[in-house]
């Protein structure tokens, strides 16, 4: 189980890259969507997939699964969540401003 | 264990919270952010104080009594209570600066509150003893600093501000595979736990890896050589006051995260990890230097002096003796002081001229003679000569690498020096000598002595670390001490 989550962190990693270097606005905020799901989903398999157990049983249970990872991916989401919120509303405003979405043309000079 | 810990980041959240309600209140906030500055800087100074005085020159808490390795715990040893007293300072003198400068609209939009939100983030990266809560505060900082430094929403500082952004999120994604990757290894997060267990493992390969995305991490975040691409254009759009703030902050918060992750947890192989750093350290000055050599904007120019010391710092951590370690963190915080004093100049010279082209102006010290004379102790400090600030920071560090027989290292390190001087001369020579030139002057040498006033202290702080040089290295040194020996720093908070 371990190994096909790995392969599908690896995915998401591959395909956040390839829109991130992508020149549209909205793909590239896409791409980090993704970068930060495979890093969460990353962080869950590090603290091994004890399948079907639960977290905290009191002190004698037999299997539990890993709680600490699980905490920190549900503050690491939280995080990233109010960043892609701030980070669509800059790229919207920065659409407006600019009238283009291309990076190409948002390479821009200083003196403007 | 001790309270006294939190109070510099939960101080300035409570301000900057409070100061949301009172947004258009120009007078109010005003006030209130002014007298939390104060009384940030006030308790920070007690802290180093406080910290000096115990025996083993640190305090801890161990947030909600959870016993060390399990809960969350903070730690103020020396070289994080010192970077404290630095940032407040630096949050203070910003905040006075921004009365005189900042526009109302910008303090509409709410300034003040995330000018503190940013200092909760800085001060609790500073006190953190845990990996995960130091992602967590980096993370505060950095939402604050893209509202800031998108905050007047003019062309180039959305389009820089996106690309910041993105950049910064790159980076964060990776810090959390680099904590996932060494929770896998180690089973741990607290530093002082992970610095004692690495010491006992034989991965010695999976830690170099782990060792490398940290490295990347923070050297994004504390513009090294190959990463510090988004700096110059992103800060070059806010206002003075914002681009001080972050020159003087956040780049150091990546440098002290890498001081500190390099010395306490991946310290085993320092032929390996550490000579990358120290590779890196030259690379980043000489390009920062030739950026500031190559550039007639004056903010510009400044910018890329921030890269170019950003060498000099971990240049200490590289070399990775008690001595080189102790220039760095004089340097630091030297670079803290003169860096902040520097752009608020710039600031100014750019409200007299109108321009920012270094060869449009000319002849300012005729009519500017004090706001020359400032520039050119800052500039000087910056670039280390005798009795100002820069000269004892950069000796300690050549001595240490001196020391270790890292000689092209310090080749490179003096050389750059040099070519320093020249790029702050040139600034010097073409706006503050010559003939009056027929710019318009918007203000007169009476009007900028207000906008001054913040400046003065920190040229007179950056004389004052220079001529008292000895008792400063007696406290740098016990923090080089504390992190070259780990051993003391595990000791205490795993007892």
């Amino acid at each position: 189980m371990e190994i096909l989550i790995a392969v599908l962190i690896g995915v998401l990693f591959s395909v956040a890259t390839y829109l991130l270097l992508t020149k549209s606005l909205l793909r590239v905020v896409l791409g980090t969507v993704l970068l930060s799901h495979g890093a969460h989903l990353l962080i869950l398999t590090m603290g091994g997939l004890g399948l079907g157990s639960a977290p905290l049983l009191g002190e004698e249970a037999s299997k539990y699964s890993d709680p600490l990872p699980q905490a920190l991916i549900l503050t690491a989401i939280v995080i990233s969540f109010g960043m892609t919120a701030l980070l669509l509303v800059l790229t919207y405003r920065t659409y407006k401003a600019h009238q283009t979405d291309d990076l190409d043309q948002l390479r821009g000079r200083l003196d403007e | 264990m001790s309270n006294l810990l939190v109070i510099p980041f939960l101080l300035p959240m409570l301000v900057g919270a409070v100061l949301i309600f009172f947004a258009k209140q120009h007078r109010l906030q005003r006030i209130i952010a002014g007298t939390a500055g104060i009384a940030l800087f006030v308790y920070a100074a007690f802290l180093v104080y406080i910290v000096y005085q115990t025996k083993e020159k640190m305090i801890i808490l161990e947030v909600g009594n959870w016993d060390a390795p399990f809960g969350i715990v903070l730690v103020g040893d020396m070289l994080s209570v010192l970077m404290v007293l630095m940032s407040s300072l630096v949050g203070l003198v910003c905040l006075f600066y921004a009365f005189k400068t900042i526009h109302s609209e910008r303090e509409k939009y709410y300034f003040y509150s995330f000018f503190f939100f940013l200092l909760t983030g800085v001060n609790g990266a500073f006190l953190t003893g845990d990996l995960f809560n130091l992602f967590v505060f980096f993370e505060v900082t950095l939402i604050s600093s893209y509202v800031l430094i998108a905050n007047g929403g003019k062309k180039i500082q959305l389009r820089e501000s996106f690309k910041y952004v993105v950049m910064n999120m790159v980076a964060s994604a990776f810090f959390l595979v680099g904590a996932a990757y060494l929770y896998a290894t180690t089973g741990t997060l607290n530093m002082a736990d992970l610095g004692n267990r690495v010491a006992t493992m034989d991965q010695q390969g999976v830690l170099n890896v782990i060792a490398i995305i940290f490295l990347f991490v923070f050297g994004a975040k504390g513009a090294l050589f190959p990463l510090y691409f988004w700096l110059p254009k992103s800060y070059y759009g806010p206002p003075a006051v914002i681009t001080a703030l972050f020159g003087a902050l956040l780049t150091k918060v990546g440098l002290y995260s890498l001081i500190r992750t390099f010395t306490l947890i991946f310290n085993q192989q320092p032929q390996f990890t550490h000579s990358i750093i120290l590779l890196l350290a030259g690379l980043t000055m000489i390009f920062g230097v030739f950026g500031a050599l190559s550039k007639f904007d004056i903010k510009q120019i400044i910018i890329y002096q921030i890269i170019s010391q950003v060498g000099f710092m971990i240049m200490g951590l590289g070399v990775f003796s008690t001595s080189a370690l102790a220039g760095s963190v004089y340097y630091i915080t030297h670079d803290m002081i003169v860096k902040v004093a520097l752009f608020f100049i710039v600031g100014i010279i750019i409200r007299v001229t109108g321009t920012g082209d270094i060869r449009k102006m000319s002849g300012l010290l005729k009519t500017h003679p004090m706001l020359g004379w400032l520039f050119f102790i800052a500039a000087m400090s910056l670039v280390g000569i005798p009795p100002l600030s820069g000269f004892f920071g950069k000796f300690a560090l050549v001595v240490g690498g001196l020391d270790q027989g890292q000689y092209l290292i310090v080749a490179v390190a003096l050389i750059v020096s040099l070519l320093n001087l020249f790029s702050m001369l040139r600034i010097f020579m073409n706006v503050f000598w010559g003939e009056k030139n027929s710019t318009t002057v918007a203000l007169t040498n009476k009007q900028t002595f207000p906008l001054l006033r913040p400046v003065i202290p920190l040229i007179v702080l950056t004389i004052a670390l220079g001529l008292g040089a000895e008792p400063a290295f007696q406290y740098v040194i016990g923090a080089a001490e504390q992190l070259m020996n780990p051993e003391h720093y595990i000791n205490v908070i795993l007892p």
